[in-house]
């Protein structure tokens, strides 16, 4: 049972670019990728699109949808009336390449500002103990598919292109937080959230919680408990008199891992 | 500068890749605006009624106390109404008792990690809803003063569990009838436990808590009764939201309630 649906694209290079109308065929069972792709089958076949697995997985194929961040393949055609013009815009928040692609490098270069795993020098690998309990809060933030679009949606970096340096987006907060949890990472992951990575630019509101497809709580279990791991470290008088206590007895250790 | 992405322009230089040059402010379709309007009519009738219940005389009828001027620490407070029967404040203070303790309750619910979401949405628009541009030029978030004070919440959560132990404590003595015997059992008493558990809830479900029973270890496994309690405060905390606007409107109604009985406005026999 196929009907005509109505769509909006904004279409455009390099940020030039303006919404489109555009009728397509759409059946039943269908997601708003689908119909992208008979857009480009029948009438545009160069409007640019970037997708892969088509099934929610790969993160390739964030776009916005009637202003909301979604995926376009996750995105069914019966979630809107017949009637509804659906407006369909690449994501806001990273540079537009072509029509819905957007160059998401911003993410890859805030990943790389993240040192990776950092195991204690006494502990070789496949000496690592650890159950299930230890890491099952990290396990969450690994069902990531890296669609960028809780960084997206941030309105830190959203609405202040001028934070971009200073703040690494919900996703590498998360990952941050997912560091500072194992049980086996030494790093010093406290400090450089709140200097080097902009947590306190998040101000909680939850958006990234609310866009990601993966149902991550990003925010009630990566960035809050991130918030209060730099409290123990900073903001706490107790902690930090103890701290220096400890410094000037000389018995300090470079690590303050907790547990 | 050509980029605009909510009819401002932005620090990237001319030539770079630019976002896409939208103007609208936002593209949503549904009625964004509903959830940040109930919120902030919501806060804001607490405000105003928070405001006349501070000044409102009429806190205490025995054997039940106003929530929001107990515990009574004046020595304006009627001889029954004074926690632990003292005033520890002596004569000099004459403004109404409530003044003495509302900071932290005040101070709790201000920095509560929920509450920060619904007024930095309701109140300042920052951001009013997911994917609508904000209306400021500017934004550093909770990284300096004032906003940076918001990490000292967890000193507000140990101090709301002294409020959660003192509201229990009147809810206890709400047991006893108007001459002091005790077996008596009102609908003021009930109104007083239901909001005192309502209380218990919210403030155990709060994010710092969450934090100190064991969210800052990373070896679950060597502290396995710190583990359960943090289990037992996750699936509270899951609910924190439902808990802060029930304890809210509970510990608003519980204030009401005793204050139109002490002002004979409610007389039933079973008040
Ligand atoms: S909760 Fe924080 S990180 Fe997530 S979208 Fe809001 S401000 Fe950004
Ligand atoms: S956390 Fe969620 S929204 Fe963010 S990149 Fe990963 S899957 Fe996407
Ligand atoms: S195409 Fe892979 S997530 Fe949509
Ligand atoms: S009371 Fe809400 S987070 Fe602490």
């Amino acid at each position: 049972m196929g009907y005509k649906a109505k769509f909006r694209i904004w279409r455009g290079e390099a940020g030039e670019g303006a919404l489109e109308d555009f009728v397509v065929e759409v059946n039943e069972g269908e997601v708003v990728l689908d119909a992208l792709h008979r857009l480009q089958a029948t009438q545009t076949p160069d409007l640019a699109v970037r997708w892969n697995c088509k099934a929610g997985k790969c993160g390739s194929c964030s776009m916005e949808i009637n202003g909301k961040p979604r995926l376009g393949c996750m995105t069914r055609m019966s979630t809107f009336t017949e009637d509804e013009t659906i407006t369909v815009t690449p994501m806001r928040t990273f540079p537009v390449i072509k029509d819905l692609v957007t160059d998401v490098s911003f993410n890859y270069q805030k990943a790389r500002e993240i040192p990776s795993f950092t195991p204690p020098d006494n502990v070789k690998p496949g000496e690592y103990r650890m159950q299930q309990i230890d890491v099952e809060r990290s396990q969450e933030f690994r069902k990531c598919i890296e669609c960028f679009m809780c960084n997206n949606v941030c309105h830190v970096i959203r609405d202040h292109e001028e934070n971009k340096p200073a703040f690494a987006g919900p996703r590498f907060l998360m990952r941050i937080a997912e560091l500072d949890m194992h049980p086996y990472d030494v790093a010093d992951r406290k400090n450089a959230a709140q200097e080097e990575h902009g947590l306190g630019y998040c101000n909680i509101t939850k958006c990234c919680t609310e866009v990601c497809p993966e149902h991550i709580k990003i925010t009630d279990n990566a960035l809050i408990p991130m918030k209060e791991r730099v409290v123990d470290r900073r903001y706490d008088p107790l902690v930090w008199l103890g701290n220096k206590i400890f410094k000037r007895s000389g018995s300090g250790s470079g690590s303050a891992k907790s547990g | 500068m050509t980029q605009t992405t909510a009819g401002r322009p932005t620090s990237e230089p001319a030539g770079r890749k630019q976002r896409a040059q939208i103007k609208a402010r936002t593209l949503r379709t549904d009625r964004w605006w509903v959830a940040p309007a109930i919120t902030f009519a919501a806060l804001t009738s607490f405000l105003v009624y928070g405001f006349w219940a501070i000044f409102d005389k009429s806190y205490f009828v025995e054997p039940y106390i106003a929530p929001f001027s107990s515990p009574c620490l004046a020595t304006s407070c009627p001889e029954g109404a004074r926690f632990l029967g003292l005033a520890p404040f002596g004569d000099w203070w004459t403004l109404p008792p409530g003044f003495l303790i509302l900071g932290l309750p005040a101070g709790f619910r201000l920095t509560c990690y929920y509450y920060r979401k619904g007024y930095y949405r309701a109140f300042w628009l920052s951001p009013p809803a997911c994917s609508v541009a904000e209306p400021h030029g500017k934004y550093t978030g909770e990284t300096r003063l004032p906003l940076i004070l918001q990490n000292l919440h967890r000193y507000f959560f140990y101090g709301a569990v002294l409020i959660g132990a003192v509201l229990t404590y009147d809810a206890v003595l709400a047991l006893r009838d108007a001459e002091g015997n005790w077996g008596h059992f009102g609908l003021g008493t009930a109104i007083l436990f239901i909001n005192a558990a309502l209380i218990w809830a919210y403030t155990l479900s709060c994010h710092s808590c969450r934090h100190i029973t064991a969210g800052r270890l990373n070896h679950f496994s060597k502290h396995p009764l710190r583990y359960k309690m943090w289990t037992f405060v996750s699936k509270l905390n899951a609910r924190h939201m439902l808990l802060a606007w029930l304890s809210m409107y509970s510990v608003m109604l519980a204030d009401l309630y005793v204050r139109l009985v002490a002002k004979g406005i409610i007389n039933f026999p079973f008040a």
